[in-house]
């Protein structure tokens, strides 16, 4: 970024001479340094997969959960600014309230991006706001089956098979490249999922981190829901294991 | 809304022609208040379901209803569930008009869901449910504008049974035997009888024959009835709620019966 400092950075209502958003550039920053958040959409359902990076030993377990329950079938990771994360969480339930509230049946999954994909957008236009720092990724299942978004700070939506956002995003999406997504269970995907986190985790630099899982398929009866305890703690003890292997 | 001034009446303010040297003309419609009708309120019940039967048995509670809808004494819509489940440990049954209930059905969702997306692990049992409702319903009275519905509302939470009752007014009342509309008058004597003092010793399968009873009877006297009834059982695998079942009934004694059968006299 060679055009930092020459003012055209101040404000996310302001171009610089060569058609860029400074403002939103940062934005994408804050994400770049947060903790990975990956989902996998597979054969018959989501999984999202957290590395929550413990900046405190004193925090109490579990605490400042990055996975949230948007509706009975859709569930959020975001990765960035967790505040602004549970900004987007509730509008996001408010959306889908209100798409409910008219046309009595949930929201499809495109549906809710799409407006969520314009209320990030208008944080992008005004110099008396400044953009999310989160990238979110939103799962579910609706009418057509496994959906999966992610919606960037620029407010711009997409659909994937497979999305990583965060850190660890370019290690975690060529091996998300590698999986037949396709082919997985969601059982199965909880492993990978689980895998990928790890091996994204960078050791060096961050210490501590917490895994959080949680999914969305048959085993659920189609809700967004933790994944077990002791699923849990299996795929992460199998991911561990894998790892040391990896490194030998 | 009337649109001749002088229909409105006069100006509430003293002050403005206080010894009415402006007289009003005759008025096009007199005596009728012109703002009356800018606001309805629901005044009576339109599509309307009969009874609701409910019973405390040994494993959990049952409920009973059938499935008519009906138009004032038109057996208008004969297979409408009478009976929704909320969240996986209650249970709701509705007499009194269907699209209020429908209504409910519909915030009842919105508060599942919004206390499912808390992701806390808690969840609302028959007895939040119960004073939910009773707060919704008494705010409506209270607005004039009540939701003309006779509730029941059952479960099973933590190993502990909940049977309540909750109406248009706001009134609520829990006993081991409750039956709304027609059923108060015909079937609760019948169920008060079979059930009380016996909660914890009733098995399933006496409990559902005590109700298919109750429900068979209602069919003979309640003319807003149908023959095709629905069980809810909650007990601790959750809510489950039957298939429309038939009543086996036998009408040969109608013959005898002066008015109905084929004699004149």
């Amino acid at each position: 970024m060679t055009s930092i400092g020459t003012g055209y950075d101040l404000s996310a209502s302001t171009y610089s001479p060569d058609g860029r958003i400074f403002q939103v550039e940062y934005a994408n920053k804050a994400v770049e340094n947060s903790g990975t958040a990956i989902g996998l959409r597979v054969k018959d359902g989501i999984v999202l997969a957290v590395e929550k990076l413990i900046h405190s030993k004193l925090l109490v377990p579990d605490s400042n959960r990055r996975i949230q329950t948007i509706d009975r079938s859709v569930g959020m990771a975001s990765s960035g600014l967790l505040a602004d994360g549970r900004q987007i969480a509730n509008r996001a339930r408010d959306e889908s309230y209100s798409y409910r509230d008219v046309y009595k049946e949930s929201p499809p999954l495109k549906e809710l991006v799409q407006r969520m994909g314009l209320y990030v957008q208008a944080y992008t236009l005004y110099s008396s706001v400044r953009p999310f720092g989160c990238s979110t990724i939103l799962g579910a299942i609706d009418k057509s089956g496994p959906v999966l978004y992610i919606i960037e700070p620029s407010g711009v939506a997409y659909g994937y098979h497979g999305a990583a956002v965060g850190k660890g995003r370019q290690l975690a999406k060529t091996e998300l490249e590698k999986l037949k997504l396709s082919e997985l269970t969601t059982r199965e995907a909880v492993f990978e999922a689980a895998r990928i986190i790890h091996l994204v985790h960078d050791d060096a630099k961050e210490k501590e981190f917490e895994l959080e899982m949680s999914w969305i398929g048959a085993e659920t009866n189609g809700l967004h829901l933790p994944v077990p305890k002791d699923l849990l703690e299996e795929a992460d003890k199998k991911a561990r294991d894998a790892l040391e292997d990896y490194d030998e | 809304m009337d649109h001749f001034p002088t229909s409105w009446g006069r100006q509430r303010n003293d002050a403005y022609d206080a010894y009415n040297t402006y007289p009003l003309h005759q008025r096009p419609n007199p005596g009728h208040d012109a703002f009356a009708d800018s606001v309805q309120h629901t005044q009576q019940p339109i599509v309307t379901g009969t009874s609701v039967l409910a019973i405390v048995y040994k494993d959990g509670i049952m409920m009973a209803a059938d499935t008519l809808a009906s138009y004032g004494s038109l057996a208008r819509f004969k297979s409408i569930q009478r009976l929704h489940s909320v969240g996986t440990s209650t249970v709701i049954g509705a007499s009194g008009d269907m699209s209020d209930f429908q209504y409910l059905q519909s915030i009842l969702d919105e508060l599942i869901i919004s206390e499912f997306t808390e992701g806390d692990k808690h969840e609302l049992g028959p007895e939040e449910i119960h004073e939910y409702l009773s707060r919704v319903m008494y705010g409506r009275r209270s607005k004039m504008n009540p939701l003309w519905n006779s509730l029941l509302v059952g479960g099973k939470k933590d190993g502990k049974r909940f049977l309540a009752y909750v109406d248009l007014l706001g009134t609520t009342y829990t006993a081991s035997t409750l039956a709304t509309g027609y059923g108060a008058y015909i079937a609760l004597p019948l169920l008060r009888t079979a059930v009380e003092g016996r909660e914890n010793d009733l098995t399933e399968e006496e409990a559902r024959k005590i109700l298919e009873e109750s429900m068979r009877v209602l069919y003979y006297r309640d003319a807003r009835s149908l023959d095709k009834y629905q069980i809810a059982i909650v007990n601790d695998e959750g809510v489950t709620i039957s298939e429309p079942q038939k009543l086996v009934t036998s009408w040969g004694f109608a013959e005898g019966i002066r008015g109905y059968g084929a004699q004149t006299q």
